[in-house]
Protein backbone atom coordinates (compact mmCIF):
# COMPACT_ATOMS: atom_id res chain seq x y z
CA UNK A 1 0.00 0.00 0.00
CA UNK A 2 1.00 3.31 -1.11
CA UNK A 3 0.92 6.38 1.81
CA UNK A 4 0.22 9.62 0.48
CA UNK A 5 1.32 12.10 3.25
CA UNK A 6 0.50 16.25 2.83
CA UNK A 7 2.86 18.28 4.79
CA UNK A 8 2.60 21.99 5.04
CA UNK A 9 5.07 24.76 6.10
CA UNK A 10 3.85 26.69 8.64
CA UNK A 11 5.63 29.33 11.51
CA UNK A 12 7.02 27.25 13.88
CA UNK A 13 5.33 26.56 16.81
CA UNK A 14 7.84 27.99 19.31
CA UNK A 15 7.50 31.51 17.48
CA UNK A 16 5.76 34.00 18.67
CA UNK A 17 3.15 35.96 15.97
CA UNK A 18 3.65 39.33 15.44
CA UNK A 19 0.69 40.75 13.53
CA UNK A 20 1.55 43.66 11.10
CA UNK A 21 1.08 46.44 11.61
CA UNK A 22 -0.47 47.75 8.60
CA UNK A 23 -3.04 44.58 9.28
CA UNK A 24 -2.80 43.07 6.08
CA UNK A 25 -1.46 39.73 8.02
CA UNK A 26 1.01 38.02 10.37
CA UNK A 27 4.76 38.75 9.78
CA UNK A 28 6.89 35.96 7.96
CA UNK A 29 9.79 37.36 6.89
CA UNK A 30 12.71 36.14 8.16
CA UNK A 31 10.68 33.82 10.87
CA UNK A 32 11.72 30.77 11.57
CA UNK A 33 9.06 28.06 9.60
CA UNK A 34 8.87 24.36 10.19
CA UNK A 35 6.63 21.34 9.43
CA UNK A 36 3.00 21.63 10.77
CA UNK A 37 3.15 19.63 14.30
CA UNK A 38 0.38 17.93 13.09
CA UNK A 39 1.52 16.83 9.49
CA UNK A 40 4.87 15.49 11.30
CA UNK A 41 2.79 12.99 13.48
CA UNK A 42 0.99 12.40 10.12
CA UNK A 43 4.49 11.52 8.30
CA UNK A 44 5.43 9.65 11.60
CA UNK A 45 2.47 7.18 11.42
CA UNK A 46 3.29 6.20 7.71
CA UNK A 47 6.66 5.18 8.77
CA UNK A 48 5.58 3.20 11.90
CA UNK A 49 3.08 1.29 8.99
CA UNK A 50 5.77 0.79 6.93
CA UNK A 51 7.52 -0.53 9.34
CA UNK A 52 4.76 -2.71 10.65
CA UNK A 53 4.84 -3.91 6.89
CA UNK A 54 1.43 -2.23 5.74
CA UNK A 55 2.61 0.55 3.69
CA UNK A 56 5.07 -0.06 1.17
CA UNK A 57 6.11 3.28 -0.18
CA UNK A 58 5.67 6.84 1.55
CA UNK A 59 4.78 9.66 -0.64
CA UNK A 60 5.19 13.41 0.64
CA UNK A 61 3.50 16.34 -0.74
CA UNK A 62 3.83 20.24 -0.31
CA UNK A 63 1.65 22.67 -1.65
CA UNK A 64 2.76 26.75 -1.10
CA UNK A 65 5.70 28.19 -2.25
CA UNK A 66 8.99 26.79 -3.42
CA UNK A 67 10.55 26.64 0.05
CA UNK A 68 8.10 24.08 1.44
CA UNK A 69 10.66 21.78 -0.52
CA UNK A 70 12.61 22.07 2.93
CA UNK A 71 9.53 20.31 4.60
CA UNK A 72 9.33 17.83 2.19
CA UNK A 73 13.35 17.47 2.79
CA UNK A 74 12.18 16.85 6.40
CA UNK A 75 9.82 14.62 6.08
CA UNK A 76 12.04 12.38 3.95
CA UNK A 77 14.50 12.62 6.54
CA UNK A 78 12.37 11.24 8.62
CA UNK A 79 11.76 8.37 6.72
CA UNK A 80 9.32 9.35 3.58
CA UNK A 81 10.46 7.65 0.32
CA UNK A 82 9.73 10.36 -2.12
CA UNK A 83 8.67 14.05 -2.60
CA UNK A 84 6.31 16.23 -4.48
CA UNK A 85 6.84 19.70 -3.87
CA UNK A 86 3.60 21.79 -5.91
CA UNK A 87 4.14 25.90 -6.14
CA UNK A 88 1.71 27.63 -6.26
CA UNK A 89 2.51 31.22 -4.42
CA UNK A 90 5.96 33.28 -4.34
CA UNK A 91 5.07 35.19 -1.81
CA UNK A 92 5.65 33.36 1.79
CA UNK A 93 2.56 35.32 3.02
CA UNK A 94 0.10 33.69 0.19
CA UNK A 95 -1.64 31.09 2.01
CA UNK A 96 -3.15 28.43 -0.53
CA UNK A 97 -7.38 27.74 1.05
CA UNK A 98 -8.25 24.14 1.94
CA UNK A 99 -10.35 23.81 -1.07
CA UNK A 100 -7.38 24.54 -3.15
CA UNK A 101 -5.19 22.34 -1.41
CA UNK A 102 -7.43 19.46 -1.49
CA UNK A 103 -8.29 19.88 -5.29
CA UNK A 104 -4.65 19.40 -6.32
CA UNK A 105 -4.19 16.85 -3.49
CA UNK A 106 -7.32 14.96 -5.49
CA UNK A 107 -5.48 15.38 -8.66
CA UNK A 108 -2.11 14.01 -7.31
CA UNK A 109 -4.33 10.96 -5.53
CA UNK A 110 -5.76 10.38 -8.98
CA UNK A 111 -1.98 9.95 -10.76
CA UNK A 112 -0.49 7.96 -7.86
CA UNK A 113 -3.17 5.93 -6.57
CA UNK A 114 -2.67 5.81 -2.68
CA UNK A 115 -4.75 3.08 -0.75
CA UNK A 116 -4.38 5.49 2.18
CA UNK A 117 -3.84 10.16 2.89
CA UNK A 118 -2.92 10.31 6.30
CA UNK A 119 -3.34 14.50 7.42
CA UNK A 120 -2.68 16.83 10.08
CA UNK A 121 -6.19 17.32 11.41
CA UNK A 122 -5.05 21.46 11.30
CA UNK A 123 -2.24 23.34 10.39
CA UNK A 124 -1.20 25.94 13.11
CA UNK A 125 -1.48 28.84 11.00
CA UNK A 126 -5.52 29.31 9.39
CA UNK A 127 -6.36 26.74 12.49
CA UNK A 128 -9.01 25.70 9.36
CA UNK A 129 -9.11 22.16 10.18
CA UNK A 130 -10.73 21.63 6.90
CA UNK A 131 -8.21 20.13 3.86
CA UNK A 132 -8.61 16.15 4.88
CA UNK A 133 -12.40 16.37 5.19
CA UNK A 134 -12.46 18.42 1.83
CA UNK A 135 -10.18 15.62 -0.02
CA UNK A 136 -12.35 13.12 1.06
CA UNK A 137 -15.48 15.04 -0.04
CA UNK A 138 -13.78 15.11 -3.70
CA UNK A 139 -12.96 11.94 -3.70
CA UNK A 140 -15.66 10.42 -2.40
CA UNK A 141 -13.52 8.29 0.45
CA UNK A 142 -14.10 7.73 3.49
CA UNK A 143 -12.86 9.74 6.28
CA UNK A 144 -11.88 9.55 9.75
CA UNK A 145 -10.86 12.74 11.68
CA UNK A 146 -9.01 13.77 14.65
CA UNK A 147 -7.35 10.21 15.20
CA UNK A 148 -5.59 9.17 18.64
CA UNK A 149 -5.51 5.37 17.30
CA UNK A 150 -5.35 3.90 13.83
CA UNK A 151 -5.08 0.04 12.60
CA UNK A 152 -5.20 -0.71 9.15
CA UNK A 153 -6.48 -4.18 8.28
CA UNK A 154 -6.62 -4.78 4.73
CA UNK A 155 -9.68 -3.45 3.14
CA UNK A 156 -10.53 -1.24 6.29
CA UNK A 157 -9.19 0.30 8.90
CA UNK A 158 -10.03 1.20 12.86
CA UNK A 159 -10.29 4.70 14.00
CA UNK A 160 -10.40 6.06 17.40
CA UNK A 161 -11.31 9.77 17.19
CA UNK A 162 -11.24 12.54 19.96
CA UNK A 163 -14.39 13.88 19.88
CA UNK A 164 -16.33 16.30 22.49
CA UNK A 165 -17.33 14.44 25.94
CA UNK A 166 -14.30 11.66 24.83
CA UNK A 167 -13.43 8.60 22.24
CA UNK A 168 -15.48 7.80 19.16
CA UNK A 169 -13.75 4.89 17.19
CA UNK A 170 -15.21 4.27 13.76
CA UNK A 171 -14.81 1.38 11.06
CA UNK A 172 -13.48 2.71 7.32
CA UNK A 173 -13.79 1.95 4.21
CA UNK A 174 -10.20 1.72 2.43
CA UNK A 175 -9.02 3.98 0.38
CA UNK A 176 -9.48 6.28 3.17
CA UNK A 177 -8.70 9.95 4.00
CA UNK A 178 -7.33 9.76 8.05
CA UNK A 179 -6.43 13.17 9.54
CA UNK A 180 -4.33 12.84 12.82
CA UNK A 181 -4.92 14.54 16.01
CA UNK A 182 -1.90 15.19 18.91
CA UNK A 183 -1.79 11.77 21.00
CA UNK A 184 -1.56 9.45 18.16
CA UNK A 185 2.52 9.30 18.75
CA UNK A 186 5.49 11.50 19.38
CA UNK A 187 7.20 12.21 15.79
CA UNK A 188 10.70 10.97 15.55
CA UNK A 189 13.51 13.35 14.80
CA UNK A 190 15.98 12.69 11.90
CA UNK A 191 19.04 11.57 12.40
CA UNK A 192 21.74 13.69 10.87
CA UNK A 193 23.08 10.33 8.59
CA UNK A 194 19.17 10.03 7.36
CA UNK A 195 19.22 14.10 7.03
CA UNK A 196 22.26 13.61 4.42
CA UNK A 197 20.54 10.67 2.66
CA UNK A 198 17.24 12.79 2.11
CA UNK A 199 19.36 15.36 -0.15
CA UNK A 200 19.37 12.15 -2.65
CA UNK A 201 15.65 11.43 -2.32
CA UNK A 202 13.71 11.96 -5.46
CA UNK A 203 11.74 15.35 -4.80
CA UNK A 204 9.84 16.22 -7.90
CA UNK A 205 8.91 19.76 -8.99
CA UNK A 206 5.46 20.54 -10.02
CA UNK A 207 2.98 24.19 -10.31
CA UNK A 208 -1.00 24.37 -9.77
CA UNK A 209 -1.08 25.08 -13.10
CA UNK A 210 0.05 21.55 -14.27
CA UNK A 211 -2.91 19.81 -12.24
CA UNK A 212 -5.26 22.52 -13.80
CA UNK A 213 -6.46 23.92 -10.45
CA UNK A 214 -7.42 27.35 -9.72
CA UNK A 215 -5.92 28.35 -6.50
CA UNK A 216 -7.64 31.79 -6.15
CA UNK A 217 -8.66 32.43 -3.12
CA UNK A 218 -12.34 32.28 -2.06
CA UNK A 219 -12.13 34.28 1.30
CA UNK A 220 -11.04 38.00 0.33
CA UNK A 221 -8.56 38.90 3.45
CA UNK A 222 -10.07 42.45 4.44
CA UNK A 223 -7.84 42.50 7.82
CA UNK A 224 -5.43 40.86 10.21
CA UNK A 225 -5.74 42.25 13.60
CA UNK A 226 -4.50 41.49 17.03
CA UNK A 227 -6.79 40.15 19.22
CA UNK A 228 -8.00 42.53 21.94
CA UNK A 229 -5.94 42.51 25.19
CA UNK A 230 -7.43 41.59 28.49
CA UNK A 231 -7.09 44.84 31.23
CA UNK A 232 -4.17 43.86 33.91
CA UNK A 233 -5.55 42.44 36.99
CA UNK A 234 -4.42 42.01 40.82
CA UNK A 235 -2.26 39.91 42.50
CA UNK A 236 -3.76 38.98 45.99
CA UNK A 237 -1.74 37.80 49.37
CA UNK A 238 -4.17 34.79 50.21
CA UNK A 239 -6.30 32.44 50.20
CA UNK A 240 -8.98 34.35 52.44
CA UNK A 241 -8.10 37.66 49.82
CA UNK A 242 -8.98 35.63 46.78
CA UNK A 243 -12.30 34.02 48.16
CA UNK A 244 -13.05 37.89 49.18
CA UNK A 245 -12.54 39.10 45.96
CA UNK A 246 -14.50 36.48 43.92
CA UNK A 247 -17.18 36.78 46.49
CA UNK A 248 -17.16 41.02 45.58
CA UNK A 249 -17.44 40.28 42.07
CA UNK A 250 -20.44 37.91 42.65
CA UNK A 251 -18.16 35.00 40.73
CA UNK A 252 -18.63 32.30 43.82
CA UNK B 1 -32.38 35.22 2.92
CA UNK B 2 -32.30 31.73 4.69
CA UNK B 3 -29.97 30.04 7.14
CA UNK B 4 -29.99 26.42 7.24
CA UNK B 5 -28.07 24.90 11.09
CA UNK B 6 -27.17 22.17 12.15
CA UNK B 7 -28.06 21.26 15.20
CA UNK B 8 -25.48 19.54 17.80
CA UNK B 9 -27.23 16.60 18.52
CA UNK B 10 -25.76 13.02 20.71
CA UNK B 11 -27.23 10.21 21.02
CA UNK B 12 -30.86 11.34 20.30
CA UNK B 13 -30.98 14.42 22.60
CA UNK B 14 -30.13 17.91 22.20
CA UNK B 15 -27.13 19.85 23.03
CA UNK B 16 -29.69 22.93 23.88
CA UNK B 17 -26.24 25.21 24.91
CA UNK B 18 -24.44 24.69 21.58
CA UNK B 19 -27.18 25.05 19.42
CA UNK B 20 -28.30 27.91 20.73
CA UNK B 21 -25.32 29.60 20.87
CA UNK B 22 -25.01 28.73 17.08
CA UNK B 23 -28.83 30.08 16.29
CA UNK B 24 -27.64 33.21 18.11
CA UNK B 25 -24.72 33.77 15.86
CA UNK B 26 -26.78 32.86 12.96
CA UNK B 27 -30.32 34.73 13.17
CA UNK B 28 -28.09 37.85 11.90
CA UNK B 29 -28.03 36.08 9.04
CA UNK B 30 -31.51 35.14 7.97
CA UNK B 31 -34.23 32.81 8.59
CA UNK B 32 -33.08 29.96 10.49
CA UNK B 33 -34.31 26.45 9.95
CA UNK B 34 -32.63 23.82 12.83
CA UNK B 35 -31.56 20.49 11.09
CA UNK B 36 -32.21 18.04 14.15
CA UNK B 37 -30.12 14.79 12.08
CA UNK B 38 -29.70 11.20 14.17
CA UNK B 39 -30.73 7.68 14.65
CA UNK B 40 -33.54 9.25 16.64
CA UNK B 41 -33.85 13.06 16.48
CA UNK B 42 -37.67 13.89 17.09
CA UNK B 43 -37.13 14.84 20.64
CA UNK B 44 -33.90 17.08 19.59
CA UNK B 45 -35.86 18.39 16.94
CA UNK B 46 -39.11 19.31 19.56
CA UNK B 47 -36.44 20.72 21.84
CA UNK B 48 -34.57 22.90 19.33
CA UNK B 49 -38.13 24.62 18.10
CA UNK B 50 -38.38 26.09 21.46
CA UNK B 51 -35.11 28.60 20.92
CA UNK B 52 -36.23 31.46 20.51
CA UNK B 53 -35.09 32.91 17.03
CA UNK B 54 -35.79 29.72 15.10
CA UNK B 55 -38.64 29.67 12.29
CA UNK B 56 -38.43 26.10 11.01
CA UNK B 57 -37.13 22.91 12.14
CA UNK B 58 -36.59 20.05 10.28
CA UNK B 59 -36.33 16.41 11.47
CA UNK B 60 -34.38 13.83 9.65
CA UNK B 61 -34.06 10.26 11.11
CA UNK B 62 -31.98 7.47 9.84
CA UNK B 63 -29.87 4.72 11.42
CA UNK B 64 -26.91 5.97 9.34
CA UNK B 65 -27.32 9.68 10.75
CA UNK B 66 -26.84 7.48 14.38
CA UNK B 67 -23.69 8.58 15.05
CA UNK B 68 -23.32 11.46 13.00
CA UNK B 69 -20.94 10.01 10.80
CA UNK B 70 -19.44 12.48 8.23
CA UNK B 71 -20.09 11.18 4.89
CA UNK B 72 -23.90 10.54 5.28
CA UNK B 73 -24.57 13.92 7.41
CA UNK B 74 -22.80 15.53 4.76
CA UNK B 75 -24.85 13.84 1.76
CA UNK B 76 -27.90 15.01 3.82
CA UNK B 77 -27.09 18.39 4.32
CA UNK B 78 -26.42 18.89 0.46
CA UNK B 79 -29.24 17.46 -0.66
CA UNK B 80 -31.32 20.23 1.73
CA UNK B 81 -29.09 23.00 0.67
CA UNK B 82 -30.99 24.55 -2.47
CA UNK B 83 -32.66 27.63 -0.95
CA UNK B 84 -30.40 28.22 1.81
CA UNK B 85 -27.25 31.29 1.57
CA UNK B 86 -25.77 30.22 4.59
CA UNK B 87 -25.22 26.54 6.59
CA UNK B 88 -24.15 27.11 9.74
CA UNK B 89 -23.24 24.36 12.73
CA UNK B 90 -22.00 25.43 16.29
CA UNK B 91 -18.29 24.60 16.01
CA UNK B 92 -18.35 20.80 18.06
CA UNK B 93 -16.16 18.27 16.86
CA UNK B 94 -18.43 16.98 15.08
CA UNK B 95 -19.13 19.65 12.96
CA UNK B 96 -15.80 20.57 12.32
CA UNK B 97 -15.91 16.57 11.09
CA UNK B 98 -19.18 17.55 8.94
CA UNK B 99 -19.06 21.24 7.77
CA UNK B 100 -15.20 21.07 5.37
CA UNK B 101 -16.81 17.97 4.17
CA UNK B 102 -20.49 19.67 2.78
CA UNK B 103 -18.05 22.82 1.65
CA UNK B 104 -16.38 21.22 -0.76
CA UNK B 105 -19.43 19.19 -1.91
CA UNK B 106 -20.28 22.44 -2.78
CA UNK B 107 -17.31 23.79 -3.91
CA UNK B 108 -17.03 26.56 -1.76
CA UNK B 109 -14.71 27.56 1.04
CA UNK B 110 -15.32 26.53 4.78
CA UNK B 111 -15.87 29.51 7.55
CA UNK B 112 -14.12 27.66 10.45
CA UNK B 113 -14.46 28.68 13.93
CA UNK B 114 -15.93 32.17 13.53
CA UNK B 115 -16.20 34.70 16.61
CA UNK B 116 -17.95 37.03 14.80
CA UNK B 117 -20.13 38.59 12.29
CA UNK B 118 -19.89 41.61 10.52
CA UNK B 119 -22.58 41.21 7.33
CA UNK B 120 -23.80 38.46 5.38
CA UNK B 121 -20.06 37.75 3.68
CA UNK B 122 -17.56 39.12 6.12
CA UNK B 123 -16.62 37.19 9.15
CA UNK B 124 -14.05 37.38 11.90
CA UNK B 125 -12.16 34.41 13.00
CA UNK B 126 -9.45 33.65 15.31
CA UNK B 127 -6.38 32.43 13.45
CA UNK B 128 -3.06 31.44 14.75
CA UNK B 129 -4.26 30.21 17.83
CA UNK B 130 -5.88 32.90 18.51
CA UNK B 131 -2.72 35.01 18.56
CA UNK B 132 -4.43 37.29 15.48
CA UNK B 133 -7.92 37.68 14.55
CA UNK B 134 -8.68 37.68 10.82
CA UNK B 135 -11.83 39.56 8.73
CA UNK B 136 -12.60 37.76 6.01
CA UNK B 137 -15.05 38.01 2.99
CA UNK B 138 -16.16 35.29 0.66
CA UNK B 139 -17.07 35.67 -2.31
CA UNK B 140 -18.97 31.78 -2.67
CA UNK B 141 -22.35 31.98 -2.99
CA UNK B 142 -23.05 30.08 -0.69
CA UNK B 143 -21.60 30.27 2.78
CA UNK B 144 -20.67 27.29 5.05
CA UNK B 145 -19.80 28.56 8.50
CA UNK B 146 -18.89 26.28 12.08
CA UNK B 147 -19.54 29.49 14.78
CA UNK B 148 -17.23 29.13 17.66
CA UNK B 149 -19.70 28.96 20.63
CA UNK B 150 -17.65 30.81 23.68
CA UNK B 151 -18.15 33.96 21.59
CA UNK B 152 -21.85 33.90 21.35
CA UNK B 153 -24.45 34.09 23.81
CA UNK B 154 -26.96 31.63 23.63
CA UNK B 155 -30.74 32.37 22.55
CA UNK B 156 -33.12 32.09 24.69
CA UNK B 157 -36.23 30.07 25.12
CA UNK B 158 -39.56 30.79 23.82
CA UNK B 159 -39.92 30.23 20.55
CA UNK B 160 -42.49 27.64 18.96
CA UNK B 161 -41.22 26.98 15.68
CA UNK B 162 -43.37 24.56 13.39
CA UNK B 163 -41.50 20.90 13.26
CA UNK B 164 -41.44 19.13 9.53
CA UNK B 165 -39.95 15.43 9.45
CA UNK B 166 -38.10 14.86 6.48
CA UNK B 167 -36.75 11.56 4.13
CA UNK B 168 -33.17 11.26 4.27
CA UNK B 169 -31.12 9.66 1.04
CA UNK B 170 -29.45 5.88 0.53
CA UNK B 171 -26.30 5.84 3.12
CA UNK B 172 -23.42 6.59 1.03
CA UNK B 173 -21.50 3.58 3.14
CA UNK B 174 -18.61 4.41 3.75
CA UNK B 175 -17.85 4.13 7.67
CA UNK B 176 -19.49 2.68 10.13
CA UNK B 177 -19.70 3.03 13.82
CA UNK B 178 -18.04 0.82 16.12
CA UNK B 179 -18.13 2.26 19.78
CA UNK B 180 -18.07 5.62 22.05
CA UNK B 181 -16.32 5.47 24.95
CA UNK B 182 -17.26 8.98 26.80
CA UNK B 183 -16.67 9.48 30.20
CA UNK B 184 -19.59 9.48 32.46
CA UNK B 185 -19.59 12.35 34.98
CA UNK B 186 -21.68 14.53 36.72
CA UNK B 187 -20.10 17.62 36.68
CA UNK B 188 -21.00 20.13 33.94
CA UNK B 189 -19.99 19.88 30.48
CA UNK B 190 -16.83 21.67 29.83
CA UNK B 191 -17.45 23.86 27.24
CA UNK B 192 -20.90 25.29 28.25
CA UNK B 193 -20.22 24.97 32.35
CA UNK B 194 -20.49 28.31 34.18
CA UNK B 195 -17.27 28.04 36.27
CA UNK B 196 -14.11 25.73 34.91
CA UNK B 197 -11.00 24.66 37.00
CA UNK B 198 -8.20 23.60 35.16
CA UNK B 199 -4.80 21.85 36.36
CA UNK B 200 -1.75 21.94 34.41
CA UNK B 201 1.80 20.51 34.75
CA UNK B 202 2.35 22.28 38.07
CA UNK B 203 -0.23 19.51 39.49
CA UNK B 204 2.72 17.16 38.90
CA UNK B 205 0.06 13.72 38.58
CA UNK B 206 -3.31 12.03 37.67
CA UNK B 207 -3.50 11.49 41.33
CA UNK B 208 -2.98 15.13 42.85
CA UNK B 209 -5.67 15.96 40.13
CA UNK B 210 -8.03 15.18 42.62
CA UNK B 211 -7.24 18.20 44.03
CA UNK B 212 -8.49 20.06 41.17
CA UNK B 213 -11.74 17.74 40.66
CA UNK B 214 -12.59 18.48 44.57
CA UNK B 215 -11.90 22.62 44.12
CA UNK B 216 -14.42 21.70 41.15
CA UNK B 217 -17.12 20.06 42.78
CA UNK B 218 -17.12 22.63 45.42
CA UNK B 219 -18.09 25.04 43.01
CA UNK B 220 -20.23 22.84 40.69
CA UNK B 221 -17.47 23.57 38.10
CA UNK B 222 -16.28 21.63 35.02
CA UNK B 223 -12.99 20.13 34.98
CA UNK B 224 -10.45 21.21 32.66
CA UNK B 225 -6.38 20.93 31.61
CA UNK B 226 -3.94 22.48 29.60
CA UNK B 227 -2.22 20.43 27.11
CA UNK B 228 1.16 19.67 29.13
CA UNK B 229 -0.91 17.94 31.80
CA UNK B 230 -3.13 16.07 29.13
CA UNK B 231 0.70 15.31 27.67
CA UNK B 232 1.76 14.08 30.93
CA UNK B 233 -1.13 11.64 31.33
CA UNK B 234 -2.64 13.81 34.34
CA UNK B 235 -6.15 14.14 32.98
CA UNK B 236 -7.66 12.59 29.64
CA UNK B 237 -7.52 14.41 26.42
CA UNK B 238 -11.35 15.54 26.53
CA UNK B 239 -10.50 18.11 29.22
CA UNK B 240 -7.66 19.77 27.51
CA UNK B 241 -8.79 23.82 26.86
CA UNK B 242 -6.50 25.08 24.17
CA UNK B 243 -6.13 25.62 20.52
CA UNK B 244 -5.90 22.37 20.43
CA UNK B 245 -8.45 21.08 22.77
CA UNK B 246 -11.45 22.80 23.51
CA UNK B 247 -12.11 26.36 23.65
CA UNK B 248 -14.26 27.91 27.00
CA UNK B 249 -15.64 31.14 28.25
CA UNK B 250 -16.88 30.44 31.21
CA UNK B 251 -17.90 33.19 34.24
CA UNK B 252 -15.28 32.01 36.10
CA UNK B 253 -12.22 30.32 34.95
CA UNK B 254 -9.74 28.84 37.76
CA UNK B 255 -6.57 27.91 36.40
CA UNK B 256 -4.28 26.00 38.73
CA UNK B 257 -0.55 25.51 37.78
CA UNK B 258 -0.98 25.94 34.44
CA UNK B 259 1.80 28.78 33.46
CA UNK B 260 -0.06 30.11 30.41
CA UNK B 261 1.46 28.68 27.18
CA UNK B 262 -0.24 30.83 24.30
CA UNK B 263 -1.83 27.50 23.07
CA UNK B 264 -4.04 27.55 26.13
CA UNK B 265 -4.63 31.48 26.69
CA UNK B 266 -5.88 31.01 23.14
CA UNK B 267 -8.75 28.68 24.99
CA UNK B 268 -9.81 30.28 27.83
CA UNK B 269 -8.43 34.09 27.71
CA UNK B 270 -12.16 34.80 26.82
CA UNK B 271 -13.44 33.79 30.16
CA UNK B 272 -15.42 36.66 32.55
CA UNK B 273 -13.38 36.06 35.47
CA UNK B 274 -10.17 34.40 35.69
CA UNK B 275 -8.13 33.10 38.73
CA UNK B 276 -4.67 32.11 38.58
CA UNK B 277 -2.97 30.16 41.09
CA UNK B 278 0.96 29.73 40.60
CA UNK B 279 4.28 29.46 42.39
CA UNK B 280 6.35 31.09 39.80
CA UNK B 281 5.21 34.66 39.83
CA UNK B 282 6.83 35.49 36.24
CA UNK B 283 4.43 32.48 34.45
CA UNK B 284 2.24 34.65 31.94
CA UNK B 285 -0.87 32.95 33.15
CA UNK B 286 -0.87 35.87 35.72
CA UNK B 287 -0.71 38.56 32.59
CA UNK B 288 -4.52 37.01 31.56
CA UNK B 289 -5.58 36.89 34.91
CA UNK B 290 -7.85 39.38 37.12
CA UNK B 291 -7.02 37.77 40.03
CA UNK B 292 -3.99 36.32 41.11
CA UNK B 293 -2.52 34.08 43.60
CA UNK B 294 1.45 33.37 44.01
CA UNK B 295 1.10 30.10 46.22
CA UNK B 296 2.05 26.53 46.26
CA UNK B 297 -1.21 25.12 45.01
CA UNK B 298 -0.78 21.80 47.21
CA UNK B 299 -1.65 24.43 50.14
CA UNK B 300 -3.79 27.04 48.62
CA UNK B 301 -6.36 24.87 46.40
CA UNK B 302 -7.30 22.72 49.27
CA UNK B 303 -7.45 26.02 51.52
CA UNK B 304 -9.91 27.46 49.11
CA UNK B 305 -11.66 24.49 48.57
CA UNK B 306 -12.47 24.34 52.34
CA UNK B 307 -13.36 28.40 52.79
CA UNK B 308 -15.56 28.62 49.19
CA UNK B 309 -19.19 27.83 50.19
Amino acid sequence: MKVLVPVKRVIDYNVKVRVKADGSGVDLANVKMSMNPFDEIAVEEAIRLKEAGKADEIVVVSIGVKQAQETLRTALAMGADRAILVVAADDVHTDIEPLAVAKILAKIVEEEQPGLVLAGKQAIDNDMNATGQMLSALLGWSQGTFASELNVEGDHALVTREVDGGLQTIKVKMPAIITVDLRLNEPRYASLPNIMKAKKKPLDEKTAADYGVDVSPRLEIVKTEEPPARAAGIVVGSVDELVAKLKEAGAV
Amino acid sequence: MAVLLLAEVTGGELSVDATAKAVSAAKALGDVTVLAAGASAAAAGEAAAKIDGVSKVLVAEDASLGHRLAEATAALIVSLADGYEHIVAPATTDAKNVMPRVAALLDVMVLSDVSGVVDGSTFERPIYAGNAVQTVKSKDAKKVITFRTSTFDAAGEGGAAPVETISVGANPGLSEWVEDKVAASDRPELTSAGIVVSGGRGVGSEADFKLIEALADKLGAAVGASRAAVDSGYAPNDWQVGQTGKVVAPQLYVAVGISGAIQHLAGMKDSKIIVAINKDEEAPIFQVADFGLVADLFQAVPELTEKLG
